[in-house]
């Protein structure tokens, strides 16, 4: 189990989780990269930002 | 199965709920009220209902006993009324403004005349489900919430029952709809389409509740019509007491509304819509909440959006009716919306 780094949520990893894979968090949809299993840990992957004429 | 009438079913509110109570698995609706529309079918007045129901509208003085009365009448027309409403079935559900708030300087304040049946304020459970669930179970009168009200009031509760919040300025930005079915110079196409309106910068009624469910902070409120029929978007700019990182406020919306049937957070950082957006709930009794932190300021600005014919007003009516009868929640309340719109 680890602690999704943007909401906090624990997620559980299944049996077959293996590094560098991408989970998408159940409760604030981020999309998050498994950075290793023991100690399980997760880090954002990277995304795509909205630009409206900024 | 539950007896219902319905007490001024012909403008928007009583169309939306006529709409959910027909196929409402435990009720049966016996009357529709309107003066206007009396002796015809409740599609001339709501043609989305064509072919659903042969049910006609009846005059208020043909109105018979029945187990559950929702009152859709104007505001200030439920308090003259309401001891007639009474003798006619032991639970009533006032979707009006008129029992909302627990005083009557405070609804004389606010609506700027004066209580015709005070003894009765503080008779009635406020109908947020989410605030007074325990209280709604063993109800027999409730006061269904305003459509801001709501949505201010759920987009903000959870920090200022924990004390966080210095002072909040809430914008909204409503849908026509919320002006009911009667129109107005203001409400004609040419002047209509295309505007944004800003229609109470302040003094809007529906603070006196959202002061009142929220306590002694100070609340700064503006309401903005724009081009949406259905719908409510409050963005509510959040000066905290104490300074929070995302993940702490993530852990107290998730506290106070992860079972809510009807409350979701929505915050995303990718996909189409990443914060709450009215249009995707329009006919659904969802309110959807997101937040973001200004980095470095004590603002945190949280939005809700809710349907405000539904989790705004019939909706929340039909929830709070569940609840009062020992029915699941979400019953005639699952439609889940649509995409696109």
């Amino acid at each position: 189990m680890s602690e999704c780094p943007v909401c906090a949520v624990q997620i559980t990893f299944s049996n077959d989780t293996v590094v560098g894979e991408l989970l998408e968090c159940p409760d604030c949809g981020t999309e998050l990269e498994v950075t290793a299993l023991d100690p399980p840990a997760l880090a954002e992957a990277p995304e795509t930002e909205e630009d409206w004429g900024e | 199965m539950i007896r219902v009438g319905i007490v001024g079913g012909s403008g928007y509110t009583g169309g939306e709920l006529l709409r959910l109570l027909l196929f409402h698995p435990n009720c049966q609706v016996v009357q529709v009220t309107s003066e206007r529309f009396a002796g015809k079918s409740v599609s001339k007045a709501h043609p989305n209902l064509r072919g659903t129901t042969g049910l006609k509208f009846c005059a208020l003085s043909q109105l018979s006993p029945c187990d559950v009365l929702f009152l859709c009448l104007p505001h200030g027309r439920a308090m003259e009324s309401i001891g007639d409403f009474q003798s006619l079935a032991p639970r009533l559900v006032d979707l009006s403004a008129d029992f909302r708030l627990h005083s009557a300087e405070r609804y004389q304040h606010w609506y700027a005349g004066e209580h015709s049946r005070p003894d009765l304020l503080g008779s009635f459970v406020y109908g947020v489900p989410e605030l007074h669930r325990d209280t709604l179970r063993s109800a027999a009168l409730v006061a269904c919430a305003g459509c801001n009200a709501t949505a201010s009031i759920l987009a903000v509760r959870p920090l200022t029952r924990r004390g966080l919040v210095d002072s909040i300025v809430i914008d909204v930005k409503a849908g026509s709809s919320e002006g009911g079915n009667v129109s107005s110079n203001a409400s004609h196409h040419p002047e209509r389409s295309g505007a944004v309106r800003s229609y109470r910068p302040t003094g809007h009624r529906h603070v006196g509740e959202i002061e009142q469910s929220l306590g002694d902070i100070p609340i700064h409120f503006s309401a903005t019509s724009i081009e949406m029929v259905r719908g409510i978007l409050a963005t509510c700019h959040v000066f905290m007491s104490e300074s929070l990182d995302e993940k702490a406020v993530w852990k107290i919306y998730r506290e106070d509304y992860g079972n809510e049937p009807f409350v979701r957070i929505v915050k995303e950082r990718s996909g189409i819509h990443r914060y709450p957006e009215p249009k995707l709930l329009a006919g659904t009794n969802y309110c959807d909440i997101g937040f973001e932190r200004d980095p470095g300021t004590d603002r945190l600005v949280v939005i809700s959006a809710i349907d405000n014919l539904m989790k705004g007003s019939a909706g929340q009516a039909v929830q709070c009716f569940n609840i009062m009868h020992g029915l699941n929640e979400t019953l005639g309340l699952e439609f889940p919306g649509l995409h696109p719109i």
